[in-house]
């Protein structure tokens, strides 16, 4: 029978220290949601032999707005803290489309957005929002942190660029600035408790009536959440209106590398891209524009 | 909350009683909502060991060896069995509830020995000092498979030199041996009148063909059980079962001892539906625990669940109907044929029972495939069969409406079965509400209201035919003239009080003062399965005989302490009373004081096996909304009719009616067994099975019908069935009526209606 050590980490050096010393074989662990699943079912591809508590590290808990660095989401910070933050409810009110969207009630008093990156899903709901809010993670290690762009996170299926013995300490989403509007939506069969088919975040700058800005990123249709570059040049300098995010569409539609399986075919998941990059876009503009 | 501006839940009742009709608290309500209630996982005892099985990842293959020792050489492992443990006793027919089946394949399905014949099934049990060293060993097992090639549906399966499952199989043809080596294990047919002159005679005609996925009953609690095989050889099962003593007889075949050896005693229940009449872990935690000489339990997972259990099959059928341009039926025929699983014994015989059951059909012909497969061996499931006929019937009666320009529901009426109809698979009706039913959906809110825009609507009714069988019931009068009751039925639903309430009506008193007890094989008379909506109408039948044996004796007892003859004597409302002088009255608690003076305590008993069943029909009229760039279906409004002949408990009739229409609805939109190339099954889990959840449902508006059974003593039908028949096809008709096309496959996942056009 395998056991698992348990350790508290208190602070960011305490978990490098011990991840480094547990020879790749240390798991960091937040609010623990998938975590604990992967390891109950024995899933390959987490072979831990330490659990890392982080939650009790000050940086991971950290969630801060300034208008000049923007907001820093610490790594462990669960779910609800964030819908319920008045800094996203005015500045990032689409972070909650992905923040209210994961898990149910209980889940979201435990799971982090942190969690959800490093845990690499190709249907991972928050991901495709953090990269339309041009989110940038800083990672600690023995050599000190570094920040990498959240859409260059994923590097496979449950894989990053994360280092066995590096910790994801906060993802900071800059300041997104005037006319910016966003929104995140994922088609499941049911209406409740499922992985997204497909999911879509996107996010658009809006000045003088043009698109200066945008961002376009899909889930569950490629090994990594992805991002549509041709959805984004179909956008920017044009006019606001149906012609470009049409093309974004279906940018987003080409851009997409999906598989056939129990949740969707590859046909039926191409013709989703269009369909809910085009609904996300449409949100978006109107945010940007002031409605809701 | 917005209120309605129509009744939700109706009851269209013609016939008062004191205690029948209302809707008291459940006994084992308490112990249930406090979590007290004891279910088969809790069980717990001393030296207890965990057992684990291991199943089969190949869909068809031969076993070539298996090697067990490493597993019995790891700490903590006390013992591991194998088929070859169980005796392997002569190749008899045996009685599983609802079903036969040959013995063998019943020991097979349980531990495979030499060929396993679907991705799930048992090869090993492990026991174990803790679950976790169990499933570690299971690891250890080492089995050589010689992996064959498998077929995953009917199509597959009855194809020109498909692999076969079974070398020894023949085929029933028409009831004889045809000799003729094959994975479909029976053909039959039932006709009635000539039905080439029926299609002559037709104006118009349809024909379609259709198939439904395989679907899970998806109750919450998986299969479970603990065993303790004492060293005086009496077996002791403790387990989650629709029938103890169906566990109690299938145990004493599997292991060749005599019934009087066994003692089940079933635990509360976590929802059956039909999947837990089988046994597949009990009989491994019995031998098991003869290894070991200790208490032995086994819990199956959820994956377990899926992929070494009973599901109902996918079904491959094809409908013709032929009408006259008035809507008279002239012709029917059904062609279906249906995946048994693994071992021979799909409900397809069910199936041609039910499909053309609600109309009076003048020619009509029926042929049923039973069809073996490599996928788990089917067991019931709530109307087994029923729902898969019903999705093509229902659905080309409304395209012959289409065609005819006819209102769907007048059509049906038109063609309805009545009184003394007699059904193309023999039987002739009694009484039945076939027409009431279409009538109440008629005449509903629901069906006169306009739909809104964009909203497809779809209606449907089924059938189910309802069953007997034995069951027994005991009754004691304590002093202060309350009662104990006991019977052998799991209760499921609410029967407990269901059936408290039937002695409760017969003696007149409250049903508060009546403890219904749910108790094990040693210690009732036999009771067959809870199931075929059965329970209240044939073990609430026995508990209306105890109640009148305590009855008539409390008659007898009053009439000794008043010297009069027992016949002058009359019981009304729980009071005694003479029918000639007024003078003599005596309530029946004041009785019950008197009961030690008096010759000692009142005893009632009876067992039964009523003939008088009646069958059960009920209807649905929905309203759907579809994401046109998506596919999604809707449910925006969802009513239920059901003729239940009489709702004892109406509250846990309206549960049934909602629970069927809600499995119903995850069976129209969802549900399936989603296999992959290699025939095993990719969502075995509740996340990737998609059952809906309550943000998937409407409110389900129900609307009780009662057209007395002529064959119960309360007007009995049996309610649990009926409802899951027509929402497959109501919600295809649905969907049709949105989209414009016939939906002839289910599930109707998004991405199927969205591609129902092209």
């Amino acid at each position: 029978m395998k056991w698992i050590d348990y350790e508290n980490a208190k602070t960011v050096d305490e978990a490098v220290k011990i991840l480094s010393q547990s020879g790749g074989k240390a798991r960091p662990m937040a609010g623990g949601t998938d975590l604990i699943v992967q390891l109950r079912v024995k899933d390959p591809r987490v072979d831990a032999d330490v659990v890392v508590n982080v939650k009790d590290i000050p940086e991971l808990n950290e969630l801060s707005y300034s208008t000049t660095k923007g907001l820093t989401i610490g790594a462990a910070v669960p779910c609800h803290k964030i819908y319920n933050d008045s800094n996203v409810i005015t500045h990032y009110p689409a972070l909650i489309d992905s923040a209210s969207l994961i898990g149910g009630t209980q889940i979201q008093g435990r799971a982090s957005l942190g969690g959800n990156l490093c845990n690499a899903a190709p249907s991972g709901d928050s991901i495709p929002n953090l990269v339309a809010h041009n989110g940038v993670a800083t990672l600690a290690g023995p050599n000190g942190t570094r920040e990498v762009a959240v859409e260059d996170v994923c590097t496979g299926p449950r894989q990053t660029c994360i280092g066995k013995d590096e910790i994801l300490v906060s993802i900071n989403l800059p300041n997104p600035g005037e006319g910016f509007g966003a929104n995140y939506i994922r088609f499941i069969p049911r209406n409740e408790m499922d992985i997204a088919v497909v999911g879509a975040g996107v996010s658009v700058n809006i000045s003088g009536g043009k698109f200066t800005a945008a961002k376009v990123s899909l889930a569950s249709v490629a090994p990594t959440p992805i991002s549509v570059p041709n959805a984004i040049s179909a956008l920017v300098g044009e006019s606001v209106g149906d012609g470009p995010i049409q093309n974004a569409a279906n940018a987003a539609k080409e851009a997409a590398k999906p598989i056939s399986d129990m949740r969707g075919t590859a046909e039926y998941r191409k013709h989703l891209c269009e369909v809910l990059t085009r609904r996300a876009l449409n949100t978006a503009v109107e945010r940007a524009q002031g409605g809701k | 909350m917005t209120t309605a501006d129509y009744e939700r839940n109706m009851v269209l009742s013609s016939v008062d009683y004191k205690v029948l009709g209302t809707r008291p608290v459940r006994h084992d309500g308490a112990d249930k909502v406090t979590g007290r209630a004891i279910y088969g996982a809790d069980f717990d005892a001393s030296g207890l060991l965990h057992g684990k099985i291991l199943r089969s990842p190949h869909a068809h293959a031969k076993i070539l060896s298996i090697d067990t020792s490493k597993a019995e050489a790891l700490d903590g492992v006390k013992a591991v069995a194998t088929a070859k443990d169980f005796p392997q006793t002569g190749d008899k027919s045996i009685e599983m509830g609802e079903d036969t089946t040959k013995l063998k394949w019943l020991r097979d399905n349980i531990m495979a020995s030499d060929k396993v014949l679907y991705a799930g099934h048992a090869i090993a049990g492990v026991a174990a000092t803790n679950p976790h060293i169990a499933e570690e060993a299971l690891a250890l097992i080492e089995v050589k498979y010689e992996v064959l090639d498998s077929v995953m549906t009917t199509q597959q399966s009855m194809a020109e030199g498909a692999p076969l499952l079974h070398e020894s199989l023949t085929t029933q043809e028409l009831g004889e041996d045809s000799g003729i080596v094959s994975n479909i294990a029976d053909h039959f047919q039932h006709s009635k009148g000539d039905v080439k002159k029926g299609f002559e005679e037709a104006d118009v005609i349809v024909e379609r063909e259709y198939n439904t996925a395989m679907v899970h009953q998806g109750y919450i609690e998986p299969h479970n059980g603990t065993a303790l095989w004492s060293p005086d050889g009496r077996l002791h099962v403790w387990c989650s079962t629709q029938g103890s003593f169906v566990v109690r007889d299938s145990l004493a075949d599997l292991l060749d001892i005599p019934v009087s050896n066994i003692r089940v005693t079933p635990t509360e229940i976590g929802g059956g539906f039909g999947g837990k009449i089988p046994i597949y872990v009990e009989p491994v935690a019995a031998i098991l625990s003869k290894k070991t000489g200790t208490p032995v339990k086994i819990v199956m997972s959820r994956k377990d669940t899926f992929e070494g259990s009973g599901p109902t099959p996918g079904s491959n059928i094809k409908i013709k109907l032929g009408a006259k341009s008035d809507g008279t039926i002239t012709a029917a025929h059904a062609w279906m044929a249906m995946e048994a699983g693994g071992y021979p014994g799909s409900p397809v015989g069910a199936a041609a029972q039910c499909v053309f059951a609600a109309y009076d059909i003048e020619n009509g012909l029926i042929d049923g495939y039973d069809v073996v497969v490599n996928k788990p061996k089917t067991a019931p499931y709530r109307a087994p069969g029923a729902p898969n006929a019903a999705f093509g019937m229902e659905q080309a009666l409304n395209e012959l409406a289409d065609k005819l320009g006819m209102d769907p529901i007048e059509l049906r009426l038109k063609n309805v079965a009545e009184e003394g109809t007699r059904r193309v698979d023999g039987p002739t009706f009694r009484r039945i509400g076939a027409r009431e039913v279409l009538e109440a959906m008629r005449d509903h809110p629901h069906y006169q209201a306009a739909k809104k825009s964009g909203h497809g609507r779809g209606i449907s009714i089924g059938f189910w035919f309802n069953i007997g069988f034995d069951s027994a019931c005991n009754i004691a009068v304590n002093k202060d003239g309350s009662i104990n009751l006991t019977e052998g039925s799991t209760d499921i639903g609410g029967s407990r009080t269901s059936i408290a309430m039937h002695a409760a009506e017969v003696l007149g008193i409250a049903v508060e003062d009546v403890r219904p007890s749910v108790v094990d094989t040693d210690t009732i008379g036999f009771t067959a399965v809870t199931g075929g909506s059965r329970t209240t109408f044939a073990t609430g039948w026995a508990a209306y005989e105890a109640a009148q044996d305590v009855k008539r004796q409390s008659i007898e007892r009053a009439a000794d302490i008043w010297d009069v003859d027992a016949d002058s004597l009359d019981m009304e409302d729980g009071i005694i009373s003479s029918k000639t002088d007024s003078e003599l009255k005596m309530t029946f608690k004041e009785l019950a004081s008197q009961m030690s003076d008096t010759g000692g305590t009142i005893t009632g008993r009876a067992a039964v096996n009523p003939k008088g069943v009646g069958g059960s029909f009920a209807g649905n009229i929905v309203d759907v909304s579809i994401d046109d760039e998506t596919g999604k279906v809707s449910i925006e409004r969802f009513t239920c009719v059901q003729d239940v002949g009489k709702a004892i408990h109406p509250s846990y009739v309206e549960g049934q009616m909602q629970g069927g229409s809600v499995q119903g609805i995850g069976w129209a939109l969802n549900e399936e067994y989603f296999m992959n190339d290699q025939g095993n099954m990719a969502n075995s889990s509740l996340l990737d099975y998609r059952m809906p959840t309550s943000l998937d449902l409407p409110m389900i508006d129900t609307v009780i019908v009662e057209v007395a059974n002529p064959g119960h003593p309360f007007g009995v039908r049996g309610v649990g069935e009926a409802n899951i028949v027509p929402p497959t096809p109501a919600i295809a008709n649905a969907v049709s009526d949105a989209t414009g096309n016939i939906m002839t496959q289910l599930p109707l996942t998004p991405g199927a209606v969205l591609d129902s056009g092209k």
